[in-house]
């Protein structure tokens, strides 16, 4: 058997992983499962195409880096579409869910964010038709890295930009004050209020924290595979998935998650056929359920 | 004239279905507050599951034994039932919001095998020649939709019925006292976690005869009927109709599905074919957009939920019965 599905899973891993963070962070802080984050991902990717195209040729070069599939315009594009994915999140909080918030119940936003999840897809559709785009047509030549695995030079560009931002998120939270502010309102919102925390302050960072990892995430796939308006919405169950898997709230546990998403996905992928992805992930969610329902860094339920 | 009543009728079946499928839902969420986010799921174990016994031999695919259409709805029930009582002990004994996570997941995955197991499902396809009540009127299109109208009608009353009876029921009130204060109601004896159960399954079932019933009407079936956007749909009728309230549900079903239909047709003959697809997205966006102004402004829907009482509290002076009390939202308060 090829170890390929291994370099394959671990991709797809960390794309999961990098969009259950965002899901993972919501839930703590906000308390709800948010639907609309695999829209953000989907706006994420459809952001960066969009500044892409207008920066290439105009005010940046368009050549690209040999041998990667894109250029400056992608890599200025990305940061661009990263901030405006926050800020999209934001407004929605700003327009529905804070207005939401007042009236204390968890499962009405839910309700909310699974009529604006449609809407927000519907809108891609609209803007962008269904029909799939491309950051770059150019042709990757998988290069081999050993016990015959290959990787496209674009896949681990992707890769490091991943462990990049983990890592970048890893300082945010442990070492900044908003980080630490974050931490303190998801382990206990009541005590992180008494004692003088901005809570308004934490919830703008959450959201904009998870829409620029899910813009992330989403240019990870727009690059490897393509781009279509229901694409983040189809990686929504891997997501809870790997959310559930590393034990809601954890950050850590997200990504981990979403490794065992990922690679476990490709590796059944090999048996079942690639249609039944998402069968995959969500056998995988219940068997967690069933099995050990607060993930492997679960904390108490609060 | 003729056409006009034969189009109602039409349109008052499938209304009448999306008002089943609302039942179902609003015995799970309005009376249980429990959240289910699968509807297209259960109506697609439903649609199928009567479609492969009743339809004629098949030769390409599993099926086709000829059932008569009554037990095929049977079967659907028990099916659609049998498959929220498993989803039901996996998770309702966690927090509302891993049933979400799951339901959403068991409707991708039935599409998902509904697109690929074609064997099984006639694949991408789909499934035809499924029995239609009343085949022999097909030829005449008002007498076939008005007797289908008689036969929908006749079956959502019943189950109106059912469910009303239910939810003056002990039974009914359990679900509710559940649904308000999970601990007061275990505090008192009652067993939550098989009281939920009972609850989800039935309602489970009462989405898989939808499903059913309207592959029959329809005569046809596809993996694409049941993608989420017929979960969003049931839901938006649950909450414009009010939520907890069975009346509600139905209203809500005809109002939602009346205007799906009219911005449907304004689409269709405002809008240039070319630009149908895009104008149909933004249909969407605006619908999507309602439910959530719904929620914000008016969130008890267009009934909202009645105080239902035991009389015997009624007849204590000053105790209970006094819906103003308290500020109901017609929804459950939140469980964390």
């Amino acid at each position: 058997m090829s170890l390929q599905f291994l370099a394959d899973g671990i991709f797809a891993g960390a794309l999961i992983g990098l969009g259950a963070v965002g899901l993972t962070l919501t839930y703590s802080i906000l308390r709800f499962s948010n639907f609309t984050h695999g829209d953000f991902i989907s706006w994420g990717a459809y952001l960066a195409l969009t500044v892409t195209g207008a920066l290439a040729g105009t005010l940046l070069p368009a050549a690209r880096f040999v041998p990667f599939s894109f250029g400056w315009p992608l890599v200025v594009g990305a940061v661009v579409a990263m901030a405006l994915t926050g800020l999209l999140a934001l407004a929605l909080d700003l327009a529905l869910f804070r207005p939401l918030r007042r009236t204390g119940h968890g499962i009405v936003m839910v309700i909310a964010s699974f009529g604006a999840s449609l809407a927000l897809r519907a809108l891609l559709e609209f803007l962008f038709t269904s029909e799939p785009a491309y950051f770059s047509r150019a042709i990757q030549i998988a290069m081999p890295i050993g016990l015959g695995i290959r990787v496209t030079p674009d896949q681990a560009a992707m890769m490091g930009l991943a462990v990049i931002v983990v890592a970048a998120m890893h300082l945010l939270l442990t070492r900044t004050h908003v980080g630490r502010s974050m931490r303190a309102v998801s382990e206990n919102p009541a005590l992180a209020r008494v004692v003088g925390i901005d809570v308004a302050a934490v919830i703008r960072a959450t959201w904009l924290i998870g829409g620029a990892l899910a813009c992330v995430s989403g240019i990870m796939l727009g690059l490897t595979v393509q781009i279509r308006p229901q694409m983040g919405f189809d990686l929504l169950l891997p997501l809870f998935a790997a959310a559930i898997l590393g034990g809601i709230g954890s950050v850590w546990g997200a990504i981990l998650g979403g490794l065992v998403v990922g690679i476990g996905e490709a590796a059944a992928v090999q048996f079942v056929g690639s249609e039944y992805r998402a069968a995959v992930a969500f056998l995988l969610l219940i068997a967690m359920l069933l099995f050990r329902p607060r993930g492997f860094f679960g904390v108490r339920e609060g | 004239m003729i056409d006009l009543i034969g189009y109602g009728a039409f349109f008052l079946v499938t209304a009448l279905i999306f008002g089943v499928l609302a039942l179902g839902l609003n015995l799970q969420w309005g009376q249980t507050g429990l959240f289910n986010v699968g509807v297209a799921g259960f109506a697609a174990i439903g649609a199928y599951a009567s479609a492969l016994v009743t339809t004629p031999d098949a030769a390409d695919r599993f099926g086709g034994f000829g059932w008569p259409i009554a037990a095929g709805w049977l079967l659907a029930m028990v099916l659609a039932g049998g498959a929220a009582l498993v989803v039901g002990i996996a998770t309702l004994r966690l927090r509302a919001d891993y049933l979400a996570m799951t339901t959403f997941g068991i409707a991708v995955t039935i599409q998902v095998v509904a697109l690929n197991a074609t064997a099984l499902t006639g694949g991408p396809f789909g499934i035809a020649f499924i029995p239609r009540p009343f085949a022999g009127l097909a030829e005449n299109p008002l007498a076939f939709n008005v007797a289908n109208l008689a036969l929908t009608g006749a079956v959502t009353l019943g189950l109106f019925l059912m469910l009303e009876t239910l939810t003056r029921s002990p039974f009914g009130r359990v679900l509710r006292a559940i649904r308000e204060d999970e601990a007061a109601a275990a505090s008192l004896g009652k067993n939550v976690n098989a009281y939920r159960l009972q609850a989800f399954a039935l309602g489970g079932a009462i989405m898989g005869l939808a499903g059913a019933m309207q592959a029959h009407f329809i005569g046809f079936i596809a993996p694409d009927n049941y993608l989420s956007i017929l979960t969003f749909q049931v839901w938006a009728m649950l909450i414009v109709g009010g939520s907890g309230n069975n009346r509600g549900a139905l209203i809500g079903a005809l109002v939602v599905w009346a205007l799906w239909s009219l911005s449907s047709l304004a689409v269709g003959s405002l809008v240039a074919p070319s630009y149908q697809a895009r104008a149909a997205a933004l249909q969407i966006v605006a619908i999507g957009v309602a439910l959530a102004l719904i929620l914000l402004i008016r969130p008890r829907g267009l009934i909202g939920e009645r105080a239902t009482v035991s009389r015997d509290v009624e007849s204590v002076p000053g105790a209970g019965a006094d819906p103003g009390a308290r500020e109901r939202t017609g929804m459950p308060a939140d469980k964390t």
